[in-house]
């Protein structure tokens, strides 16, 4: 038990039970400052895994921006205190979490007796800055996957334009002025 | 018997014979309408005067060319494998006797009607039968086949039927002229279904209906059985093969000539009005006068003798049949004279004389005398149609002083010799009450209503009494001679076999009857007072209905002329004539014979005057009706009539009921078809429809919808429209996927 | 050093829990929060994996490829949340509800 070890565990605890508590909770806000903190924590565990780069784009973007988005739109819609009335399909939840349970033991049976891949020894020094840095996923990204880079840039437009339009107001139908002869 | 082969021979006009009243009946039909009384009837008188003379004229060719038969082929008919039947004519001694007799006593017959048909409605057509029976007449003589024969044996019996019901309106109850003529038509059917068996029959055994060809074969078949000594059951006579029935030999040649002869008697026996179908010839009455003369006296009935006497080599080699020819005409003799003494219809008693005579002509031919049966046959034709016309006359007569006493005014007079004839009996009082309401209660023909007549027709009475003493066989007529002949074979055959004595005995006695009743009939209607006033107007006829009638009376006397005994010279003339065309024995005459006959027409004529004559009758009450009894059953046809409907008619319309009602529509009909067809058919739509249909068919594919209906509704349930049970749906498969692909594979 | 295993587990556990968030929860940002978990967690196996690969001395592009995934697996996740968050919010103005039981028209 290594101290590695110990930290994965106490991290991956922590993270468990913010998703646990995102999913738990009643109220949205909570909900989402949990998801925070379990951005949080797994940021922390790409920076274990040798992916700096990766975590700052974590935080700055999934913790910073899209759960920033999210608590825009919680209290735009007052959704933190939605109840939650009576439901219709009542076995909905306990079979959601049957199978849930069933999906985790097969995934947690196929990882545990075929999965024993082990990290390899660590990186070498020279690997220590260099695997995971900016420097060489910007090299693979104008690369190997310029395309899909720039496919990206193109979707993003695409979201932007969605999300404005999705949003805008019906203007009310303007009567129709006739076209006087000029 | 060969082909003419000189250059021109009289006998090649015997077609004419028949195209000249061919012809008068087609220019009837055409224009006969538009030219009318009489001059339809003088068309119709002289094509079958045409007729005689070209009659006349094959006598006169038989005589040139030495009475060689001559066959005159005009075409093929029927060519069928081994039936060959040709249009022949056969011009021989016998036939043409017949063509004369047909058309002279036709011709004359003719004349008679332009008188007696005058006025009448359908004068024309009336001609136009007549001369078709003149034409199918001349086919039955003058054919040289079976078959031609028949044709003309059924075509005078059409006639026949034409005839008898040609005032088809008139009669009992509206009906009674047709039902005699259907009662004609359906007797002589039966007769003719044993004529046809007998055709089937001959040429089945002698290939041929052809009468040279057919007789040919049977007499070399006799030859052959003759030579064939009996003990020889394996050469026995060929069997044809089909007669085989199992036997190693078929039949002889005496058992298919016999059942052949006996056939041919019954198809005689209905034409000729011999027992047992001799029924129709008193209904027959209903036709005209005219018609009864020529068919129903002269000629049609003639035709079963004619047949007979035609087909005597097959007669030759079956004595069997013979003796039953013989005992049939004798017996029908006896029978019909006894009955024609107790009727008082004056052409009923006619009637069945003409029954009794013609037994007499088929007794001769039984008995092998064929020139008797001929020469009685001629003689017979004579004073039988004379008598009819001059009973034509009479009735005319008294019909015409009824009519002058109700000043019903005088023109044409309805023809009524059916006047209220009820077919069936004789009585007065029911005929008499079906009468029109003109003539309620007074028929012409009744001899009661009649009476010292020869005062007021005096033609009429002398000529009637020129026949019926000629019927009588008085001597020197010619009734005795011919009758005389056949008594005389009768004694002959008599000497040999017993059937001949009983033969003899009863044509004795027949004789005996048939000079009373001529005597009765005589006195009845020509002497003594007027029993009513009709009678006391009654008036002569015109000279075209008595000229053929003094003819007729000539011809009766002199008629004897034609065969006297062999003594007299130039006698057995037409035995010698008759003798080319067929074997004849010659029997000689015999005085015994003759002084018996002639005293019984004695013996019978004084009886009657007896009864009758010497204090004639004043009432009408006939004097014969003490007899009681006796007179009722005579009167009565000896219930013949009644006989046979009540065992034969009864059955078969009380089967025909049946069959129609019970069997026919209440079985067939109601219950079979509509029951069970229609009902089954129904109720078997109705279970295709109701079980089937609806109850299987209907309620599988109802349920196999329904359970469809039924699954698709639940799993609709699958579709709740939440999100989050697609979302629960997606996970569960990619569970399942992933098991699969971790845990199978 | 930590096995891969136990990262990969994680994220399973973490993906497990998303899933059942998706299914379970009746609220929209819920729902769509537990989508970015599941996102998430798919990342974190991709990380580890790209770690796990990585071996020797030059930078193993296979390898590094897989955070070039992860980034773009990012991108994606901030478009789809963009969107995502619109429509909801769209939705939200028609029926005053972020409820995703109500939004079952398509009931058949």
């Amino acid at each position: 038990m290594t101290l590695d070890i110990i930290i994965f565990l106490v991290l991956a605890t922590i993270a468990v039970l913010a998703a646990l508590a995102m999913l738990l909770s009643d109220n949205a806000i909570y909900s989402a400052l949990f998801l925070i903190l379990n951005f949080s924590v797994v940021s922390v565990f790409y920076l274990m895994l040798n992916a700096p780069f990766i975590a700052m784009v974590q935080v700055t973007v999934y913790a910073g921006a899209i759960m920033v988005l999210f608590l825009f739109v919680i209290m735009l819609l007052g959704a933190d205190k939605l109840r939650q009335p009576q439901t219709d399909i009542p076995w909905q939840q306990p079979l959601a979490i049957l199978l849930g349970l069933v999906l985790l033991g097969v995934a947690a049976f196929a990882i545990v007796s075929r999965g024993s891949i082990s990290i390899p020894s660590p990186l070498s020094d020279q690997m220590i800055s260099a695997f995971g840095s900016p420097f060489e996923l910007g090299k693979l990204l104008f690369t190997s996957y310029l395309f899909p880079f720039e496919v990206t840039s193109f979707l993003l437009l695409v979201a932007m334009i969605g999300a404005i339009v999705l949003t805008k107001e019906e203007k009310t139908k303007l009567h129709p002025r006739r076209p006087t002869k000029n | 018997m060969h082909d003419s082969s000189t250059a021109f021979s009289l006998s090649s006009l015997v077609p004419l014979i028949v195209v000249f009243p061919l012809l008068g009946v087609i220019l009837n039909m055409l224009v006969g309408k538009r030219l009318g009384d009489p001059w339809a009837g003088i068309i119709a008188s002289l094509m079958s005067g045409l007729a005689f003379v070209i009659a006349v004229l094959q006598f006169i060719g038989l005589f040139l060319d030495n009475f060689h038969a001559t066959t005159i082929t005009l075409a093929e008919w029927i060519v069928i494998g081994t039936l060959k039947i040709p249009w022949a004519f056969q011009v021989d001694t016998l036939s043409v006797t017949m063509m004369l007799l047909v058309t002279g006593v036709g011709t004359l017959i003719h004349v008679y009607a332009i008188g007696y048909m005058k006025g009448d409605e359908r004068f024309h057509r009336f001609f136009i039968y007549l001369n078709l029976f003149i034409v199918m007449m001349l086919f039955l003589v003058g054919g040289n086949n079976y078959l031609m024969l028949f044709l003309g044996w059924e075509g005078v019996g059409l006639c026949s039927y034409l005839l008898i019901g040609f005032w088809f309106d008139k009669g009992a109850n509206g009906v009674g002229n047709a039902r005699a003529g259907r009662k004609a038509f359906v007797v002589n059917r039966v007769g003719d279904f044993g004529f046809v068996l007998a055709l089937f029959l001959i040429f089945w055994t002698s290939g041929s209906l052809i009468f040279n060809d057919s007789f040919k074969y049977f007499e070399e078949k006799a030859k052959e059985h003759a030579t064939v000594t009996a003990p020889a059951p394996a050469k026995a006579v060929e069997a044809k093969p089909a007669e085989g029935h199992g036997e190693s030999e078929g039949p002889t040649t005496e058992q298919i000539a016999t059942a052949i002869t006996l056939l041919l008697l019954v198809g005689a026996a209905g034409k000729s009005a011999q027992i047992p179908l001799f029924i129709w010839l008193p209904d027959a009455m209903a036709g005209p006068t005219p018609v009864s003369a020529l068919i129903h006296a002269a000629t049609m009935v003639t035709a079963g003798i004619y047949m007979i006497v035609r087909s005597n080599v097959i007669f030759h080699l079956a004595p069997t049949s013979q003796m039953v020819v013989a005992l049939v005409g004798a017996s029908t003799a006896f029978l019909a004279g006894s009955i024609a003494m107790g009727q008082f219809d004056i052409k009923r008693v006619l009637a069945y004389s003409t029954i009794s005579q013609l037994g007499f002509m088929i007794a001769a031919a039984g008995m092998g005398a064929y020139v008797a049966a001929m020469f009685h046959l001629l003689t017979h034709a004579f004073f039988k149609a004379l008598l009819f016309l001059s009973s034509g006359s009479v009735i005319h007569g008294v019909e015409h002083g009824h009519h002058a006493l109700h000043a019903h005014g005088g023109g044409g007079h309805d023809h009524h010799d059916a006047h209220a004839h009820n077919a069936q009996s004789d009585s007065h009082a029911a005929q008499a009450s079906a009468a029109s309401p003109d003539h309620h209660e007074f028929d012409p023909q009744d001899m009661r209503n009649m009476g010292g007549l020869r005062k007021q027709m005096n033609v009429t009475f002398w000529v009637y009494l020129i026949g019926a003493i000629a019927l009588a066989g008085v001597f020197p007529f010619a009734g005795f001679w011919s009758k005389d002949e056949i008594l005389a074979d009768a004694w002959l055959i008599g000497s040999k076999q017993p059937y001949g004595v009983a033969v003899y005995v009863l044509l004795s006695v027949a004789a005996f009857f048939t000079a009373f009743y001529m005597g009765r009939q005589v006195f009845m209607v020509f002497f003594g007072g007027e029993r009513t006033d009709a009678a006391k107007h009654a008036h002569e006829s015109s000279w075209v209905m008595l000229t053929p009638l003094v003819i007729l009376a000539v011809l009766s006397v002199i008629g004897g002329a034609l065969n006297l005994p062999k003594f007299i010279p130039g006698g057995e003339a037409l035995g010698k004539w008759i003798e080319h065309s067929v074997e004849v024995h010659a029997v000689g005459f015999n005085l015994t014979v003759a002084l018996i006959s002639t005293g019984v027409g004695l013996f019978g004529i004084f009886l009657s005057y007896l009864v009758y004559g010497r204090s004639p009758m004043m009432t009408m009450t006939d004097p014969l009706e003490r007899l009681g009894f006796v007179f009722r059953f005579l009167n009565g046809k000896w219930y013949v009539d009644e006989l046979y409907q009540a065992i034969i008619i009864r059955p078969i319309e009380g089967f025909a009921t049946f069959a129609a009602f019970a069997l026919d529509w209440d079985l067939w009909h109601d219950f079979f078809h509509d029951t069970i067809i229609a009902g089954g058919f129904r109720w078997f739509s109705g279970f295709l429809a109701g079980f089937v249909d609806k109850g299987i068919v209907d309620r599988f594919f109802d349920g196999l919808g329904g359970f469809v209906r039924e699954t698709a509704l639940n799993f609709r349930e699958f579709q709740t429209g939440y999100v989050r049970n697609y979302a629960l749906m997606v996970l569960f498969g990619v569970v399942a996927v992933l098991g699969y692909f971790l845990f199978v594979r | 050093m930590v096995p891969t295993s136990y990262y990969i587990l994680l994220s399973a556990i973490l993906f497990t829990i998303g899933v059942v968030g998706v299914l379970v929860r009746r609220n929209a940002i819920i729902v769509f929060m537990s989508v970015e978990l599941m996102l998430n967690s798919a990342n974190l196996a991709f990380v580890a994996f790209a770690r796990a690969f990585q071996t020797g001395n030059a930078v193993n592009a296979a390898a590094m490829s897989g955070q070039v995934f992860v980034f773009f697996v990012m991108t994606v996740a901030a478009a789809e949340v963009a969107v995502g968050l619109a429509l909801i919010v769209a939705i939200f103005k028609n029926k005053h509800s972020i409820d995703v039981d109500q939004v079952h028209q398509l009931k058949g």
